[in-house]
């Protein structure tokens, strides 16, 4: 990583992993895939409804970065947010029965795909306007400056996000009051139809923390073991010395922008689709494990037929799940004060 | 005459007013190369090119406050945000720079801008993606707010909008663009403040405007068969308030019920109340009754969702309420 500081020692092992953690990660990864290509499924029927945007072919990099988190740090996100709800803990039948509208969804039917919160793990919301969260993320790592204590926040974002005025105004005072966030930009190449190179004037954009005075570096976010190293990196500066990073993980969207959108169209072309699609994140892995002997096609295979048995539990508890009662729409807009 | 969409008749309202005025030019995010988020700028970019058609990045405050800058000296920008969601993040521009710079100024620079794009709940798009603002902007003095109900009215209307010499703040409706409706070819102009009578009947006045025009024609349609008659007053500009439309109304019904689609605190069926006990209060046979978004976020939940939401159902409870029928 280019980063001000000298390397701490021993720090490049921060991300090392040993096969039972790796078996993990695969794990993870295809449970996230599976799951979504039954939100895709369940988007068509007309099951999950709104705005739904998927995570296929990003999922090295949440899964990548939040396998390094402790259960007492904070994760906050975009409305992509359904793999990264998944990779840190939040059981899928809690996500699919929220993306169904459903009153054992993580946001009680509240909120839906863009909108998942969980109070268990940390997980800080998903959130829709973009840009918003950013800020937050630095208040976040604000109060576990203020309380003294070493966790850190990983705060996701689309690579849109560092053209918003929040971003700017956000990792200032991160860079400023030394605040332990790890903001991980998932440049993904487009936002919406948009490339990145159409409307940022810098292009490698991890290069912006230059102007925080913040480091900073730029990961292959196909590989979760690269990425996990580099977020090991990165929260060992900020536990050990809350100091912020800025970390661009390069990845691509394998689906449209949301369940509305093209996959492919005027802004960019199948064959470039197809081109990234052969660097799929979950035979990344698989790949490297076989080169070890940690897997072969048969527990492969059985992997996946237990991550769809998992996911099909998922739908099932999801489709019982009763509607939120009518009640329930007047409540959550104030709480009641008890001190 | 022709029928086309909601949509069509403001692609129609842009290429005419860019061709009629090189001083117009489109910015925003998508609306060049993806032809618009909901295609409402189609094929603008392949006729006037990317100085007038232009692509921005995720800066809402930043290409609003861009705008302010080239009206100040002399251009006539339209200025679409995605949705007006995001446009929260820019109303620092709208309300600090547009609205005020002529007051400001001591009467030397005014601002001739548009801000459009859709307005209000789809469907199923939760707390942050289903907010109708019209209230909020219409609290400013220094703007004027626009919001059109049927395809005609989009057409003529932000042709007014973009030729007014006044920052004009336009809501339109996600879920309108596909409306159909007869829209002549040619040039015409809807004059800003002045109100539609959309339907004549005797018994009650319905006051509307934008998205929940529609739904009130359907109301109007079904309590006609019961034979109660709505006069359905579409506001068509929230500010200028067409006052004198709305009292001649009143003065023959003598009954009103405001729908909108907004929350109802200080919301402009709050307006419509303080007009109507103010200017027509010997007109009136019973308070006015309005009909509006449950006062809390729009969740994301279906059946929560609907009960949160203006519908046939509660308006027609609305007017028989007024009538004293039930
Ligand atoms: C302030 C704001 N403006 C516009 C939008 C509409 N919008 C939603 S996602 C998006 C693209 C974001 O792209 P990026 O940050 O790269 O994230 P990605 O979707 O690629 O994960 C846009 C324009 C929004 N949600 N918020
Ligand atoms: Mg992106």
């Amino acid at each position: 990583m280019a980063k001000k500081k000298a390397e701490a020692p021993g720090e490049t092992t921060l991300g090392a992993t040993d096969a039972p953690t790796r078996l993990a990660l695969l794990r993870s990864m295809l449970l996230q895939r599976r799951f979504e290509e039954r939100c895709a499924e369940a988007y068509a029927l007309g099951r999950i409804g709104g705005f739904c945007h998927l995570y296929i072919g990003q999922e090295a990099c949440g899964t990548g970065v939040i396998s390094m988190l402790r259960p007492d740090d904070y994760v906050i996100t975009t409305y992509r947010d359904h793999g990264q709800a998944i990779a840190r803990g939040i059981s899928s039948r809690a996500v699919m029965a929220e993306l169904f509208g459903r009153s054992d969804g993580c946001a009680r039917g509240k909120g839906g795909s863009m909108h998942l919160f969980d109070r268990n793990t940390n997980f800080l919301g998903g959130h829709g306007i973009v840009g918003g969260h950013v800020p937050v993320a630095t208040g976040v790592g604000f109060a576990i400056k203020y309380r003294g204590g070493d966790q850190a926040c990983a705060c996701f974002m689309g690579e849109s996000v560092v053209n918003t005025g929040a971003f700017h105004e956000a990792l200032n005072m991160a860079g400023l009051w030394k605040l332990p966030v790890v903001y991980i930009i998932e440049n993904n190449r487009y936002g919406m139809g948009t490339a990145l190179e159409r409307a940022s004037a810098i292009h490698d954009i991890y290069q912006r923390g230059a102007a925080y005075d913040m480091p900073r570096g730029v990961v292959d976010g196909q590989d979760v073991l690269a990425v996990r190293q580099a977020m090991g990196e990165a929260l060992h500066r900020a536990r050990t010395e809350s100091m912020p990073t800025l970390l661009e993980v390069r990845t691509y969207r394998f689906m449209g922008h949301s369940m509305s959108d093209a996959v492919s169209g005027t802004y960019r072309s199948k064959q470039e689709l197809e081109e990234y699609m052969q660097r799929d994140p979950i035979n990344v892995l698989r790949h490297h494990m076989e080169a070890k002997g940690e897997i072969d096609d048969a527990r492969m295979a059985a992997l996946d037929d237990e991550v769809k048995a998992e996911v099909q539990d998922a739908w099932d508890f999801a489709d019982a799940s009763p509607e939120p009662a009518l009640e329930s729409l007047y409540e959550d807009v104030l709480v009641e004060t008890t001190t | 005459m022709p029928v086309i969409t909601y949509r069509d008749a403001l692609n129609q309202a842009l290429r005419e007013e860019m061709q009629r005025d090189d001083r117009v030019f489109l910015m925003g995010e998508e609306v060049a190369v993806y032809q618009g988020a909901y295609k409402v700028s189609k094929g603008l970019l392949q006729e006037f090119g990317e100085m007038r058609v232009v692509d921005t990045p995720i800066t809402e405050l930043g290409f609003a406050g861009v705008g302010v800058g080239a009206a100040m000296v002399g251009l006539r920008p339209v200025i679409e945000f995605m949705t007006w969601n995001f446009a929260l993040l820019a109303i620092d521009q709208v309300v600090n720079a547009a609205a005020k710079m002529l007051y400001m100024s001591g009467g030397q620079y005014h601002i001739p801008i548009v801000f459009r794009g859709p307005n209000g709940a789809a469907l199923q798009l939760s707390a942050q993606h289903s907010q109708a603002w019209e209230s909020w902007l219409a609290h400013i003095p220094g703007l004027k707010v626009v919001s059109p109900g049927t395809p005609y009215d989009a057409k003529g209307l932000l042709k007014a909008a973009i030729r007014d010499d006044n920052p004009v703040v336009f809501f339109e409706g996600e879920m309108m663009y596909n409306h159909k409706g007869e829209v002549p070819d040619e040039d015409y102009i809807i004059p800003l403040g002045k109100a539609d009578l959309k339907r004549e009947g005797e018994h009650c006045t319905l006051v509307t405007y934008g998205k929940s025009v529609p739904l009130a024609l359907q109301v109007a349609d079904t309590l006609a068969k019961e034979g109660i008659h709505l006069d359905v007053l579409d506001l068509r500009t929230i500010r200028p308030l067409d006052t004198e439309a709305l009292a001649t109304s009143v003065r023959k019904t003598n009954r009103v019920v405001v729908l909108e689609e907004g929350w109802e605190f200080c919301g402009v069926g709050a307006q419509i109340v303080d007009y109507c006990q103010r200017d027509c209060f010997d007109e009136l046979d019973a308070p006015v009754v309005r009909v509006h978004q449950a006062d809390v976020p729009m969740p994301y939940a279906k059946n929560i969702e609907k009960a949160a939401k203006p519908d046939a159902a509660k308006t027609i409870a609305a007017v028989r309420k007024v009538m004293y029928l039930d």
